[in-house]
């Protein structure tokens, strides 16, 4: 099998997350109770043997860089390959191209790595997918772009892509009126790295910030572009409602076990906390408990990461509290969204909505 | 190289045979415990919190699983440029090779090794105790009283000193006695097996052994012994936190429950002492909408839809709809079908217990070993 690279471009939109990407890019948000948004494109990665990970990094960058630090938890720590951290370059008397600069700053590095192949991705995509097949595909087919995608659904935003019975992107589809067999683009996408070269050279010498609707959608004549059509589940993190209500979708253990172990497990860093610790009081119904919390009170249809504390007699219901919250006693939550080392007081109740969780800022204290 | 201040030993070749088929496959060290860890995770994140990165373990019997489970020692931080964890089985030499016949003989055949290191002090520990402790105070201790030898001891109640080697002190806690297992105790203050030395010391007391023929070359037996009679400075360093010899199965089983108090003596969830482990990795633990949880302790990757209450369970348990599950020991990857019942017992890895099967009980603790199946008319093992 020739080799196959990944890039993950975290020049992603964070317009719609609010405070939650106020000191963090997209990709180390936290999600589903012990890891961030950048864990489960890695773990695709890795799971499909892509021994060499460059990730494209733009700004609020300390948070992903300790998460990820040598790539260890994702085996990627290693003499040759692995791991790297590709900042833009910062300059001041320099008009910067966005995503498009950084790749060119980074050209460099991308053609050095021994792989023929790259597979670009974003981070804001949450499945478990196999990206070994769709290599395979790609191979198979003959495609010069192979992009990955799934079914259509009401939820997806952006792009649709219009496929012919053989798989190839016809056009994309923009008219509002979908037909079944179209399917929406997961930010994955496999090219030769020469090709992405190509696109990178031409978007920036056209001034374009895009490189995937500027250098593949926008060459669909000329180039084969084909689709990959993963099938399972896909959860797309684009605004505060999303990240909240795909989060609650973990608490089908259908979805939990197709996320978690379809075709390989998600790493994350590990943070050696002792198994989760309930106590006599409490009362756990469908939720997510993460290592390290304690439970004394009441949690219903809730996702609780690591080191989270619910005090006596404190009610959690269909929320998600990030990692070191503390819920103190007779304190009330309903349909709250807690960020990392926030407090609800005693006594404090707190209410949102489904597509307006009430926010609890990182660090507040309430 | 730099010189070691210190250096540990672990000694963790021992089979524990009072644990019966716990330890079948795996010495005891390597025992699962406390819903994530193994018996070892103790003392090596006791050396590593105490900043002492120089560890060498000492393996014996059936070592293959501790020896892939310690690997380089990165989950304790261990894997160092200069020191770190070396793993130390019996070898073969010029005039051939043997087991090691005792604790002391065990760091006897290693004396080329630890003078490699060139330590001033090594601590001594055993590989199969539950406790945090902080060996640095322990040598502050050692220091301020010009020891030859300081021994760790805890409080154990008068009914267990038969079980332990019993240590007479007089009033500056000077150890006047060293009393092995004795059946009338005159104290007890009962030896942790943790012991520091200055090592050349040490080394001298180890090679006038070896060459002793009616010796068993251990150091609660003989080394320790020796030097007292001999009147040597030996001191008492009184431990006062938890700690746990799980020798037995059910002071195994006890050592666990101790974990699901209210506020446990011993504390897992203390940041600035982790008890750090080989992680597996897995999603948190899903409670079902009809489960009952109740002071226990879930690791990841668990699935509870049934009743759990009073049990230590550890990583990929699922336990099913309408089970229930008390006092109890749920190893990893145990499942437990919906509607079977387990009281008072120890399920081992892997094991199946299925719909409508009943396992334990009143009275002493039910065991069942690694991969069992058990169906509601009896049990298969395979």
């Amino acid at each position: 099998m020739k080799g196959l690279m990944g890039l993950i471009n975290l020049y992603e939109d964070e317009s719609a997350m609010g405070p939650l990407t106020g000191h963090r890019p997209l990709a180390a948000l936290p999600y589903a109770g012990r890891y961030r948004l950048i864990d489960f494109t890695l773990s695709n990665l890795v799971n499909a043997n892509v021994r060499t990970v460059g990730v494209l990094v733009r700004d609020k960058y300390r948070s992903l860089i300790d998460h990820l630090r040598s790539g260890k938890e994702w085996d990627l720590a290693r003499k040759r390959d692995g791991l790297y951290i590709l900042p833009p370059a910062h300059s001041s008397h320099e008009v910067l191209q966005g995503e498009v600069g950084n790749f060119m700053f980074n050209l460099d590095y991308i053609r050095a790595s021994s792989e023929d192949y790259v597979i670009i991705c974003g981070s804001r995509i949450i499945c478990n997918l196999s990206i070994d097949q769709a290599f395979h595909y790609h191979l198979s087919v003959g495609a010069d772009v192979t992009i990955i995608g799934s079914d259509w659904s009401d939820a997806a935003r952006g792009l649709c892509l219009a496929v012919d019975d053989n798989g190839r992107v016809t056009s994309v589809n923009d008219s509002g009126e979908y037909l079944p067999s179209d399917l929406q683009p997961l930010g994955f996408y496999i090219l030769s790295k020469s090709l992405m070269s190509e696109l990178v050279q031409q978007c920036s010498s056209e001034f374009c910030s895009d490189i995937f609707v500027s250098g593949v959608i926008k060459n669909l004549l000329k180039l084969k572009v084909f689709v990959f059509r993963h099938i399972g589940y896909v959860a797309h993190i684009d605004s505060i409602s999303s990240y909240y209500q795909h989060q609650m979708e973990l608490l089908n253990p259908l979805v939990w076990q197709e996320l978690f172990f379809r075709y390989g497990i998600i790493y994350t860093k590990v943070k050696d906390e002792a198994p989760a610790k309930y106590k006599e009081h409490a009362k756990v119904k469908n939720s997510l408990i993460a290592n390290g919390c304690i439970v004394e009170g009441i949690v219903e249809n809730s996702i609780l990461s690591r080191s989270v504390i619910v005090e006596k007699g404190a009610v959690v219901r269909n929320s998600i509290l990030a990692q070191n919250v503390r819920i103190r006693s007779e304190a009330r939550l309903d349909q709250v969204l807690c960020d990392k080392d926030s407090v609800v007081s005693a006594g404090r109740c707190l209410n949102g909505s489904a597509n307006c969780p009430f926010i609890v800022r990182k660090g507040a204290v309430l | 190289m730099r010189r070691k201040k210190v250096i540990a030993m672990i000694l963790a070749g021992g089979q524990g045979t009072r644990l019966g088929r716990l330890t079948q496959n795996i010495a005891k060290p390597a025992v699962p415990f406390g819903g994530k860890y193994r018996i070892i995770d103790f003392t090596l994140s006791n050396c590593s919190n105490s900043g002492i990165d120089t560890v060498g373990i000492l393996t014996q019997y059936k070592p293959f699983f501790l020896h892939s489970y310690v690997g380089i020692g990165s989950p304790w931080d261990l894997d160092r440029k200069d020191g770190g964890v070396f793993i130390l089985p019996p070898y073969t030499h010029d005039a051939g090779g043997e087991w090691y016949k005792g604790t002391a003989d065990a760091i006897f055949q290693n004396i080329e090794f630890i003078d490699g290191q060139d330590p001033v002090w090594i601590v001594i520990l055993s590989g199969d105790h539950i406790y945090k402790m902080n060996y640095n105070r322990m040598l502050e201790y050692h220091e301020a009283k010009a020891a030859d030898a300081t021994l760790a001891v805890i409080e154990v109640p008068w009914e267990d000193t038969r079980r332990f080697g019993i240590m007479n002190t007089d009033a500056s806690d000077r150890i006047i006695e060293f009393d092995e297992k004795p059946a009338k105790a005159k104290n007890n203050l009962a030896s942790m097996g943790v012991y520091v030395f200055r090592w050349q010391y040490l080394k001298h007391y180890l090679i006038q052994d070896a060459k002793k023929h009616d010796s068993t070359h251990d150091f609660g037996r003989n080394i320790l012994p020796d030097m007292i009679d001999n009147g040597k400075s030996v001191y008492a360093y009184r431990f006062k936190e938890y700690w746990r010899d799980v020798g037995t199965i059910q002071s195994f089983w006890e050592a666990n429950m101790d974990l699901l108090t209210d506020r446990p003596e011993l504390d897992l969830h203390d940041p600035s002492w982790r008890i750090y482990s080989v992680n597996p990795v897995r999603p948190p633990h899903y409670a079902g909408e009809n489960s009952h949880i109740s002071q226990s302790i879930i690791s990841e990757g668990c699935q509870i839809f049934g009743q759990v209450t009073r049990c230590v369970v550890f990583p990929n348990v699922i336990v099913g709809e309408g089970a229930q599950v008390s006092d109890s020991i749920l190893m990893p990857g145990v499942t437990v079908a919906p509607q079977a019942r387990i009281q008072r017992a120890i399920v081992g890895p892997d094991s199946v217990v299925q719909q409508n099967a009943k396992i334990g009980g009143q009275g002493s603790i039910t065991l069942i070993v690694d991969g069992t199946k058990i169906h509601s008319k009896g049990v298969t093992v395979g």
